[in-house]
């Protein structure tokens, strides 16, 4: 088709043409770094975590009387493991994506601690059973025995005095990279030192704690027996079960102690709390695209009804001459055709500009080249989809009109 | 005098277009609504705690870390605020250098109801000293605060909220009675009325939540210590220390807030802490010469207290309200490009330009006043949502005043930017080649 009447026609309306143009490429600048942010977003919420989450229930206790705690917390592990439906329970200092972290940093010998950038890593102490009540799955190594567990305490620096530690696959790669972790030795502080034993899938943090999404999978497990300060309880049982164990776990606990106080919930709950606020972005960020896709698409409907409006008489001539309905149709289409491409373009620029600053003022990184085309056909796409009305209705006017007075 | 009949011509234009007029009220009440939701959670969240005041409440801020440390103290004091250790706290809270100080951490605290078969529950708790109360404007519904001797003396003292006195006592005066916190007994010294700072400034380097209904219990910290209170956040700095003696242990985990007389007292300050931190690398319990003072405004933007994705939500929403207004220049453009004839007939009849534009930007301002009570809607319904989200400061997010008026001067801003295009392309109409045509 001859685009060069459409440049002709164009040219006689720029201000409206501009208009059309200006919010395609606002719409495409605003949709492209929207869509990468809702992205990112949902990449974080999707962040892998290998243990059992959806089979894992926290009852957590605290206010325990200090004098009876070592007692106290045997008789909830037994009293947890006879309900029906478990099939582990372990105490644990606090769970994955829980928000309560112990963290510390880590050397690979004496001389680096505290002197250079030590990886800082969340601990995760665990009484016998921990790796099988959270499910934890194990690459390299094995787990604690329960010598381990039995002479592991909590020192006064809050550290177990065991000696031995199981790291995540992360842990493993950012202390020893290309080497076998298993046999190497930590130090935490000039004194504390473990023996790696084994290396498990990448577990997640309690939060992601400064460090953000990199250091996410930093998480160690060490053996420890009953004390005081390890007052979360992690039941496993069938999905199916887990309501159920909640509501009775957290019974029976208080019943044992009144004293105390008792909060339940299932795992997926806590990575709901946690994922929370990011999923709400999710969705103000995805409501607000569809709305403003919605503007512009009433936006180019107005505009190109209006220049139909206006142009009756030279359709009618056109259709008189000889120009069918297909060829006004594609007249129109090809037209809103150009004006998306151009708006498209300084779209493009427009979407590269938002994301620097955005990559300077907050935790951005760069937009993947592939978004680009990818918006750019969903304008184009919107573009013909809402010039098809009025381009039927120019369609539909009939050769006379090109005889009467306008 | 001529605005009645503008008013008049745009009513009718109005009627003659209903669609074309509904899609451009629509588009702007949209664009208007979601930029009035953002702004208000964002006025919100970097709000003025403290507004009487806030100009004269400094955070003094300290590297205590080792010698051997090699954070910047810039990136520190970001992520540490006004925390520090126990002893730096308390001798800078005894030289009484500032009009008043406090030192304080945040602890949950076991409350035990003595009423047979309710449970203990934990709340939000405070351990801090007598000085808290008056510095950061808490006023009380019953009794007082402590004393600074009661401080010293390690009383067992306790202030707590006006919603636990209700719902512990039924809002009676408990003055005096004895309230089981951390199973320990502690005598009422006094009940506050509603406080709850927005932001929860003092907490924010303390770990605890940023907004909400305010802290129930407020205990003297050195009793507290002496109960072996667990506190929120214990950032220690050399691994082999013992947390069961957070007094001497080389732990960040107190924060320091000083009240000056005029804010112009900072730098005087500022040299007093400089000097005292000298004279401790002298002795050798500190290793590292950086202060830092900031006001309670400033050390809210280092802290950055507002989080980025509530800014970026409100830029969202403004460039979304940016392609609303483009919208609507359009689609005013449109209408009255088709109105040209009617033009000519005004103009030929004596309009001046300036009337024709007159009449133009009224039927635009028209078009923002509707967007603007449309837009209110969709704010309101905004709002609601946001309040059904889990976010903590969810509950606090209402229109206010200001944002009331916010919103109608942003819909006839937005609307009259939208006119000007129109409006000029309307008053430069030739009568004549409009008339020929008729």
């Amino acid at each position: 088709m001859d685009i060069q009447p459409i440049f002709a026609a164009l040219r006689k309306h720029k201000i409206p043409a501009a208009l059309i143009v200006l919010e395609i490429a606002l719409a495409c600048a605003v949709l492209c770094n929207a869509v990468f942010m809702i992205g990112q977003r949902i990449g974080e919420i999707h962040v892998s975590n290998a243990i059992d989450e959806n089979g894992i229930v926290d009852i957590g206790v605290q206010g325990i009387d200090p004098k009876t705690a070592n007692a106290d917390i045997l008789r909830y592990l037994v009293t947890l493991r006879q309900m029906p439906g478990v099939t582990a329970v372990a105490a644990v200092n606090s769970l994955p994506l829980a928000n309560n972290s112990w963290n510390t940093s880590v050397a690979t010998s004496p001389s680096d601690v505290s002197t250079k950038d030590t990886p800082n890593v969340a601990e995760y102490l665990l009484t016998q059973g921990g790796p099988e009540a959270l499910g934890l799955r194990l690459l390299q190594g094995r787990f604690f025995n329960g010598d381990e567990y039995a002479d592991s305490k909590l020192s006064d620096s809050y550290l177990p005095t065991g000696h031995v530690v199981v790291v995540t696959k992360s842990v493993a790669a950012r202390l020893w990279p290309d080497q076998n972790p298993l046999g190497k030795q930590i130090w935490v502080g000039k004194t504390n030192t473990f023996t790696v034993v084994g290396v498990v899938a990448n577990v997640l943090r309690p939060d992601a704690s400064g460090g953000g999404a990199a250091h996410f999978h930093w998480s160690m497990f060490f053996p420890i027996s009953p004390e005081l300060a390890i007052q979360e309880f992690v039941v496993r049982s069938a999905p199916q079960d887990r309501d159920r164990i909640v509501r009775d776990g957290v019974q029976k606990l208080e019943a044992l102690s009144p004293s105390v106080v008792v909060k339940g919930q299932t795992f997926s709950d806590i990575r709901g709390k946690y994922f929370a606020n990011t999923r709400s972005m999710v969705w103000m960020l995805i409501l607000v695209c569809v709305v403003m896709l919605a503007v512009t698409a009433f936006g180019i409907v107005g505009l190109t009804s209006f220049w139909v409006g206006q142009r009756r008489r030279q359709i009618g001539i056109r259709r008189a001459v000889g120009a069918t309905r297909a060829h006004i149709m594609q007249y129109f289409q090809t037209e809103n055709f150009l004006l998306s491409s151009a708006g498209v373009v300084i779209g493009m620029i427009l979407a590269f500009g938002i994301n620097l600053y955005l990559m300077q003022h907050y935790q951005t990184t760069r937009l993947p080249w592939y978004y680009l085309p990818v918006s750019a056909i969903a304008l184009w796409v919107l573009g013909q989809l809402a010039v098809l009305g009025p381009a039927l209705r120019a369609a539909n006017v009939p050769p006379v009109v090109a005889t009467r007075d306008a | 005098m001529m605005f009645g009949y503008y008013l008049d011509l745009a009513l009718r234009s109005f009627k003659r277009n209903r669609v074309l007029t509904a899609l451009m009220v629509l588009a702007l009440g949209l664009g208007i609504g979601a930029s009035i939701t953002t702004l208000t959670v964002l006025k919100l969240l970097s709000g003025d705690p403290l507004p009487q005041k806030s100009a004269r409440i400094f955070a003094p801020e300290l590297d205590p870390l080792t010698a051997a440390s090699t954070t910047p103290a810039e990136k520190l004091f970001q992520r540490w605020g006004n925390l520090m250790t126990y002893t730096d706290a308390m001798s800078l809270l005894h030289a009484h250098k500032g009009e008043r100080q406090a030192v304080m951490a945040l602890a949950s605290s076991k409350v035990t109801p003595q009423v047979p078969g309710r449970h203990p529950f934990f709340s939000d708790g405070v351990v801090t000293t007598s000085d808290f109360f008056s510095m950061f404007d808490a006023s009380f519904q019953y009794g007082s605060g402590w004393s600074a001797e009661d401080d010293e003396n390690r009383a067992h003292v306790v202030v707590i909220a006006g919603f636990l006195n209700d719902k512990l006592f039924g809002g009676a005066n408990s003055v005096g009675r004895i309230l089981r916190v951390n199973d320990h007994d502690y005598r009422i010294a006094g009940v506050l009325k509603s406080w709850a700072p927005q932001p929860r400034f003092y907490a924010v380097s303390l770990g605890g939540h940023g907004y909400g209904n305010g802290d129930a219990v407020f205990l003297p910290l050195q009793s507290a210590l002496a109960d072996k209170v667990n506190t929120q956040t214990v950032n220690c700095f050399d691994a082999d220390v013992d947390i069961n003696h957070l007094e001497t242990a080389p732990c960040a985990w107190v924060s320091l807030w000083v009240e000056l007389a005029h804010a112009s007292d900072a730098p005087a300050y500022k040299t007093f802490l400089a000097n005292y931190v000298h004279q401790q690398i002298e002795l050798g319990r500190l290793h590292h010469p950086e202060v830092e003072l900031l006001d309670l405004m400033g050390y809210l933007a280092q802290q950055q207290v507002v989080p980025d994705d509530v800014r970026m939500q409100t830029g969202l929403a403004f460039g979304f309200l940016l392609i609303c207004v483009v919208n609507t220049v359009g689609l005013l453009l449109a209408k009255c490009l088709r109105r040209s004839r009617e033009i000519g007939v005004r103009r030929a009849l004596g309009a001046t330009r300036a009337a024709v534009f007159a009449q133009f930007m009224v039927e635009s301002g028209m078009v923002g006043i509707a967007g603007g009570v449309l837009g209110l809607i969709f704010a309101e319904l905004g709002l609601w949502a946001i309040r059904h989200q889990p976010a903590e400061y969810a509950s606090l997010a209402h229109l206010d005043v200001s944002m009331f008026v916010a919103t109608f001067v942003i819909a006839l801003i937005a609307s009259l930017v939208a006119g000007l295009l129109p409006a000029w392309r309307a008053c430069v109409v030739a009568p004549a080649p409009q008339l020929k045509s008729v």
